[in-house]
């Protein structure tokens, strides 16, 4: 019998990573979506409020060989004065279970805004920043990261 | 002419199959940033936990003292302890620092204390060279360790040397194959998102493979401790190594 | 960071705590469910003011980890304090001497 190579939906690829894991604990399969982030941002900031692309930029390593701890900096790009100031940043993970991964505030004597942490990754996904200025204004920016070993535990 | 020509066939030869390379040089730029850093290196949460309990319970003997203190000394073991008649790594060598000077239990394999109080200690060698003596009452441990690295074992059946021999550099499931080296341990690793054990790390390779993992401090994992070491001389101790 | 600093210098605070960041996502061996476990609060004050925060999710890695930008005023104290879910704080002091 010729065995045929079912076509993978993207889903059942992403479960078929996580099935794979070594770790001998089985995640429940919640996966979020784009759609899911878009719905976090507006929960957090406040719906209708629109969302510009700049300011904002991301870095994450291109290729991230674990996803249990993949290393983010978030930085945006403000004079931090009484006249212009970031009040807050929130990041988003399109498709970990739970899209919202932490949100920042600044305070008066903070310095420009530049941090750097550590996040878990539930796959190969697109991680998106939002700045929110004192004028009530948001920024977005996003970057792209390939797991090879997603956080199977996440 | 010819002189030189051994010499330079000689100096080829160790370059390529008896260079030791450390597991760091098979990781991620970011991954060797995270150990870099000692203020971004988790391990180093366990290491500054370790020196509190060290500077409750170990520091009136072994600071400045007649027992000396501890730096360099994890890079001599595991050793063969005359009293205790066996061969200790620095974690039964803390239990028994634990039993014999301060008449306490000793600590359970990869609990907190022991990883931190470990981690500590070997955290004082670091930069040092391995170092190990294999002969006289070390040598049947030594010899105990080496065939358990060549022993094929398993589902799959498969030695140790087969990956870490053999195989160093390939590619497996998305990780790149080190030379299996024990420098970086009790090390970091993100798949555990904690601080390890080098007996864990075996623990989890001879799960891949589908053997049966033997006991956290058991004496064939020791016994494959001191193997790995001298396999590993003149490697310098990373510890808190930071790994996938 | 740094124990000394210039007026108007920014600087950078690199903080981390052990903590195994339990996501609540994971099933035990027996498929039970592992409660999640978090912390959920980091606060920076400095001269008595919040000078930055963070609230943590699951998606933030175990043992979390921080660096953020701080610009000297003047000599005083950096409180940094965490807070798990359950309400229980974990606090550090480090003072800053300002030139
Ligand atoms: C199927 C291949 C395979 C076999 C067999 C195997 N390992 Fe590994 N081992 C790996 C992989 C993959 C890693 C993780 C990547 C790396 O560091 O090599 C690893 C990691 C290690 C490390 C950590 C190295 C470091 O720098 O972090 C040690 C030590 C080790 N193995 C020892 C052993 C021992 C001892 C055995 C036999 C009991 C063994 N391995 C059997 C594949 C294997
Ligand atoms: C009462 C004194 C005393 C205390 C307390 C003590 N030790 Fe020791 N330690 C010694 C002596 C003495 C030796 C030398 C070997 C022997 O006689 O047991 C030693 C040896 C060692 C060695 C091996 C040194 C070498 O050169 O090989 C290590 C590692 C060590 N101790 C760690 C610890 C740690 C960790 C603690 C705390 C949990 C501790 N010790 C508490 C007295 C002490």
């Amino acid at each position: 019998m010729k065995r045929k190579h079912p076509t993978l939906s993207r889903r059942t690829a992403v479960r078929g990573a996580v099935a794979a894991c070594l770790s001998g604990l089985v995640p429940i399969s919640v996966w979020g979506s784009p759609e899911d982030a878009d719905l976090a941002i507006a929960e957090h900031f406040g719906a209708d409020k629109p969302v510009s692309n700049g300011r904002v930029t991301v870095k994450l390593p291109p290729i991230s060989e674990n996803g249990y701890s993949v290393p983010l900096e978030v930085l945006v790009k403000s004079p931090m004065n009484d006249t212009e100031r970031v009040v807050q940043v929130a990041v988003f993970a399109e498709e970990n279970p739970l899209a919202k991964i932490a949100s920042y505030n600044f305070g008066k004597h903070s310095g420009p805004v530049h941090i750097q942490t550590r996040i878990r990754m539930g796959g190969s996904q697109r991680i998106r920043a939002v700045a929110e200025l004192n004028d009530g204004s948001l920024w977005s920016g996003y970057a792209f990261s390939v797991v090879t070993l997603a956080a199977c535990v996440l | 002419m010819r002189a030189a020509c051994i010499a330079f066939l000689l100096w080829a030869s160790l370059a390529s199959a008896d260079e030791v390379i450390s597991g760091y040089e098979f990781l991620t730029p970011e991954t060797q940033a995270l150990q870099d850093d000692d203020f971004a290196n988790p391990g180093m949460l366990w290491v500054e936990e370790g020196g509190s309990l060290f500077a409750q319970q170990c520091a009136d003997c072994h600071t400045q003292g007649s027992n000396g203190n501890l730096e360099g000394v994890a890079a001599r073991y595991p050793a063969f302890d005359q009293d205790a008649q066996t061969l200790l790594n620095i974690e039964g060598r803390i239990n028994r620092c634990r039993e014999i000077h301060l008449q306490a239990e000793p600590l359970a394999y990869e609990s907190k204390a022991l990883l931190a109080l470990s981690a500590y200690v070997a955290n004082l060698s670091k930069g040092h060279a391995i170092d190990v003596d294999i002969d006289g009452a070390a040598q049947r441990y030594f010899t105990e360790g080496r065939d358990y690295f060549f022993r094929r074992k398993g589902q799959f059946n498969l030695a140790c040397s087969q990956c870490h021999d053999d195989h160093w550099g390939r590619m497996l499931r998305g990780d790149r194959i080190s030379q299996g080296h024990p420098n970086a341990f009790p090390g970091y690793r993100l798949e555990w998102q904690a601080m390890g054990s080098l007996h864990r790390r075996f623990q989890d390779c001879d799960a891949g493979i589908r053997a049966q993992p033997l006991a956290l401090g058991s004496r064939r994992y020791r016994s494959l401790e001191l193997y790995l070491a001298w396999r590993a001389r003149g490697l310098i101790i990373e510890v808190p190594g930071v790994r996938r | 960071m740094p124990e000394t600093a210039a007026i108007g210098e920014v600087f950078e605070v690199k903080v981390m705590i052990q903590h195994d960041m339990e996501s609540g996502y994971r099933r035990g061996q027996y498929g039970e469910r592992i409660p999640r476990n978090i912390i959920q609060h980091f606060r920076c004050r400095y001269l008595g003011e919040q000078v930055f925060a963070s609230e943590f999710f699951p998606g933030v890695a175990a043992n979390p980890y921080l660096s953020f930008l701080v610009r000297a005023q003047r000599s005083g104290e950096f409180v940094f304090e965490w807070e798990d879910q359950h309400g229980k704080v974990w606090r550090r002091t480090v003072g800053l001497a300002v030139q």
